[in-house]
């Protein structure tokens, strides 16, 4: 009928070598493409930063168009037949490649972001198969831009990503394009450069070639020696998601992974340069069990039986515990399943904690936290007290003389009296670092952290977050919930012991019924809020 | 002989007063009849000046030939508390083109004239004139005659008593030949970097300060006011069907009389070099003529006997662009001219899009070595290779204007190429 009026389309439909995709009114070609599986080359559009259409890499073939048109920019429109692999679309990419290399200095072998290196990626791909330049080429030389940034100017191909991230997301407007036409180049305003920006090595991550490059990164590991391991940021409340990228069993640097809900696609220079810590060696390697005023090293098995019978005729005076907040959600549960085994108890945890929060004002859902620890949600929903000051010392006083079962689950206790749980009925240290008053233990045990294992924080948003394991576990050591899970299982009757990080995040539903609602399959790599806390868990 | 010189053929309508200092001051240049186009066009509809202008077929002067009255027209209706701008582009840089900045010199007033009438036409309340950083004569004798309008009651708070607020404004540029680019200079406008912006959206829709904004040549808007004063009909009796009016050519090179003539659109081109500008002073024949400013491609002297007018050009296979004529004779080594002008592309690349910014500069390099006699074979398909992934690639037309002098001059001058590359030592280049 002719009167039937039709709504204006929500969804278009068109043609992307030869796939017909449906995608709603707007999109931009790019991302249409992306949807159909097609990876159309850039360099200059990025998701989160402005659109400047400017490295003319993603011009692609639209049926009708008069002319290439930017797949960044330009928008589906219902109908539209767009070909990105058709002679022209190559051809163009191809000059662009070519363009790029007139300058670009080919020091492949001597650059940082060789292996990750778009320029390399796509030249192999689809450049030219032979260079035509007989010139020589310009030479710019390098920069020092302050904080953890160097620039190397001949590498550089122009695309702003860099100046538009400062700009529009740290707003902080630290860098320009200064001078014209191929003498252009990345400049900072002043000599202090990005020294003291808290979110500059975002720009390393988003340099497509090996323009700007991380100065605790330069030349300690080829891209391809690498091993990258999904895990979160340990070093304060926001848990950024993160890559963890290991060579030879050392942690190399940190990397940012996107995800929407937490950190998009960034984290800030305090988190992502604190990281020398996980590599720091001088572990606690096997379980050591006190004779007289000796510490013996024993097998597992021996040191567990042991523990299990010392805990079943438990030390009059309950229980008591000292935890750290860099500690996995499971370890932490698990301690408290133990606890209330026992004979019930308080636990108390102690955080390094700045006075102010540094929220990053082109996306302030994130922010370096206060507390500059990961899991500080995760041991108070579990039923830990905050103790001690800012600087993550005292607050030991009521575990320090304390005459009952005393556990000690990661915390070094460092500031820690030589004196130190010496009056305790049972003193049992699961942890790292053997300090003075970890010795006092009955039972020391060597547990992993949380680079070395499977298992989840959660964050200051009440989102929990997995991680996994990116380094050998030094000697003996094993994840706590599983050292934790093995004397459950001796003290309690029908506990079993526990085979996966798995099990022991579904235990943490008896002990704070939000975390029963989530599975931990569909955690996945991007994390879950836990359900909200007016809400009554369905089984109880 | 007094500047400027005078031929027969000019029909001298916006530079009647060229070489005339009392047509600089205010009184002067009302006595001369300065300031009666404005006056009727506020006793005018706003879209009745732009339908005239419409009628008129007046084309915008600065190099495009876009209808100017049309672009006047694209401005969307006036909201309540949302400016609308005229910005007039006086940042005249194409090589070879001098026309705006001795119309700015010798008639200041009646670019604020124009100004006036274009922003009243467009409603607009606010004018910016964008004035090339190197034409400090100019911009000075700008700033007196708007200075003077003010003091008159001219310009700001209802002008002539008509209860309409137009603003005035004198901006220097810094130098870029970028921001003659309309894009690129409303962002310089701006104070952001004199980069050209991606369109859509056209200036119309988002222009100034992200506003509507017309964008207009100084010569098109001095054009209007004859156009409102005189109707458009008086206008159309110059020129060709769809090249209306006079035009201002400014001719520099190998010729007798450089220097600016204002002829009906379509006078033939040879006769024009050849009598109107006396030929070349050395007798010997044109080798080749640029005849719409360094972007358009180059014209043999065989190639002469057409029009000057956007369409007998276009059928050329050329632009009469913004009607800068530069001629060459025979003596003239064209890779030279080719490399010079590439080189200032190159220079004046703003350097967003990588094929402008790189080919531009790699072309420069190639021509240069060329030049020096130390040529190669390959290098004149490199060239029109670089050329062609130039063409059409990019946000603005730069570095289609680079690419267009080379593929030009290789098709119609390959000779010249040739012979440096085989022959260094006798086709010129130094040892």
């Amino acid at each position: 009928m002719a009167e039937e009026t039709k709504a204006a389309p929500e969804t278009v439909r068109c043609t992307i070598d030869g796939m017909e995709v449906d995608v709603p009114k707007g999109t931009r070609i790019l991302d249409a493409a992306a949807m159909a599986g097609i990876d159309i080359p850039h360099y200059c559009y990025h998701p989160e930063l402005s659109a400047p259409a400017q490295c003319r890499m993603c011009l692609v073939e639209v049926e009708k168009a008069p002319k290439l048109v930017p797949a960044c920019t330009g928008q589906v429109a219902d109908g539209n037949v767009i070909l990105t692999q058709s002679e022209n679309a190559l051809k163009a990419r191809e000059a662009v490649l070519e363009f790029y290399l007139v300058n670009h200095p080919l020091d492949c072998p001597v650059c940082d972001q060789s292996g990750e290196c778009k320029l390399q990626d796509y030249v192999a791909a689809e450049g030219p198969a032979m260079g035509r330049l007989r010139e020589p080429k310009r030479v710019l030389g390098r920069d020092d831009f302050g904080g953890d940034v160097l620039f190397y100017a001949d590498r550089c191909v122009m695309c702003t990503r860099c100046v538009r991230f400062m700009r529009e997301v740290a707003q902080d407007e630290r860098l320009a394009v200064v001078q014209r036409g191929h003498r252009a180049v990345i400049d900072t305003f002043f000599a202090e450069g990005l020294e003291g920006s808290l979110w500059a090595d975002n720009i390393v991550d988003l340099c497509p070639v090996g323009a700007l490059v991380s100065k605790d990164f330069l030349h300690k590991a080829r891209a391809w020696d690498l091993d990258r391991t999904p895990s979160v940021c340990p070093n304060c409340a926001q848990g950024c998601n993160v890559r963890l990228e290991v060579r030879d069993d050392q942690v190399m640097r940190l990397k940012p992974r996107p995800n929407p809900e937490v950190n998009a696609h960034w984290m800030c220079d305090y988190g992502r340069l604190n990281y020398e810590w996980i590599n720091r060696g001088g572990r606690i390697e096997a379980p050591l069990v006190r004779e007289g005023d000796r510490l013996v090293p024993r097998s597992w098995s021996d040191a567990l039986t042991r523990l299990a019978a010392a805990l079943r005729d438990a030390p009059a005076g309950g229980a008591r515990a000292v935890v750290s907040p860099f500690m996995a959600n499971e370890d932490l549960g698990l301690l408290r399943r133990v606890l209330e085994a026992v004979g019930g108890g308080s636990g108390v945890f102690r955080c390094e904690t700045a006075a102010e929060e540094a929220p990053l004002p082109g996306f302030p859902t994130l922010a370096l936290r206060r507390d500059r620890a990961a899991n500080v949600q995760g041991a108070e929903l579990l039923g830990y007290a905050r103790a001690g000051g800012a600087d993550a010392q005292g607050g030991l006083e009521e575990a320090a003389f304390f005459g009952g079962a005393l556990f000690v689950l990661g915390d070094e206790l460092r500031d820690a009296g030589e004196d130190f749980g010496r009056s305790a009925g049972l003193f049992v240290y699961l942890g790292h670092f053997l300090s003075p008053a970890a010795r006092n233990a009955h039972f020391v045990l060597p547990a992993t952290t949380f680079a070395e294992m499977e298992g989840s924080f959660t964050n200051l948003q009440r989102r929990v977050q997995r991680f996994w394991p990116a380094l050998r576990a030094p000697g003996m050591a094993r994840p706590a919930w599983q050292i934790l899970g093995v004397l459950l299982a001796g003290v309690s009757d029908g506990a079993v012991p526990l085979a996966t990080a798995a099990d022991a995040f579904a235990l943490l539903g008896r002990v704070r019924p939000e975390f029963g609602a989530l599975s931990w399959a569909e955690l996945g790599q991007q994390g879950a809020p836990l359900p909200s806390f007016a809400e009554p868990h369905p089984e109880r | 002989m007094a500047y400027p010189y005078r031929h027969p053929s000019e029909v001298r309508l916006i530079s009647e007063y060229f070489g005339d200092p009392e047509a600089r001051t205010l009184a002067g240049w009302e006595a001369r009849g300065g300031y009666q186009a404005i006056r009727k066009a506020l006793g005018m509809d706003r879209a009745a000046v732009v339908q005239e202008v419409k009628d008129s077929g007046l084309r915008g002067r600065g190099g495009a030939g876009f209808p100017t009255g049309m672009k006047w027209g694209f401005m969307p209706k006036k909201e309540p508390g949302k400016p609308h701008y005229l910005v007039c582009n006086a940042d005249e840089s194409e090589p070879g083109t001098f026309k705006d900045r001795e119309l700015m010199r010798w008639t200041p007033h009646a670019l604020v004239e124009g100004c006036l009438l274009g922003a009243y036409a467009i409603h607009a309340e606010h004018a910016y004139i964008y004035v090339r950083g190197e034409f400090f004569e100019a911009a000075q004798v700008m700033a007196r005659a708007i200075e003077e309008a003010y003091a008159a009651g001219y310009c700001g708070k209802d002008v002539f008593g008509s209860g309409v607020d137009i603003d005035v404004t004198l901006h220097l540029g810094a130098g870029a030949y970028i921001c003659g680019e309309e894009t690129g200079l409303l962002n310089s406008l701006e104070g952001r970097r004199g980069e050209p912006r991606i369109k859509p959206p056209y200036p119309a829709i988002a222009g100034a300060f992200r506003k509507p904004t017309a964008v207009n040549n100084v010569e098109s808007l001095i054009a209007a006011n004859h156009v409102v004063l005189n109707g458009a009909a008086w206008y159309k009796q110059w020129g060709t069907e769809k090249s209306t009016g006079t035009k201002l050519f400014c001719v520099s090179g190998h010729v007798k009389l450089p220097g600016n003539y204002e002829l009906p659109m379509g006078f033939n081109f040879k006769e024009f070099i050849y009598d109107v500008c006396g030929g070349t002073p050395s007798g010997r024949p044109v080798k080749a003529v640029i005849p719409g400013g360094s972007s358009v491609p180059i014209l043999t002297g065989d190639e002469l006997d057409i029009g000057m007018d956007y369409e007998a050009m276009a059928a050329a296979g050329t632009m009469l662009g913004c009607g800068s004529v530069i001629v060459m004779d025979d003596t003239t080594n064209v890779v030279k001219q080719v490399r010079r002008m590439v080189d200032f592309y190159a220079h004046e690349s703003c350097g967003q899009c990588t094929p402008c910014r790189e080919g531009t500069a790699w072309a420069a390099r190639i021509l240069r070595r060329l030049e020096n006699g130390r040529g190669h074979p390959d290098d004149l398909d490199t060239l029109l290779e670089i050329s062609d992934n130039m063409t059409g690639k990019t946000i603005c037309v730069l570095s289609d204007a680079a690419a267009a002098p080379i593929v030009s001059s290789i098709e119609k001058f390959r000779g010249d190429y040739l012979a440096l590359i085989r022959e260094p030592a006798l086709a010129g280049a130094p040892r």
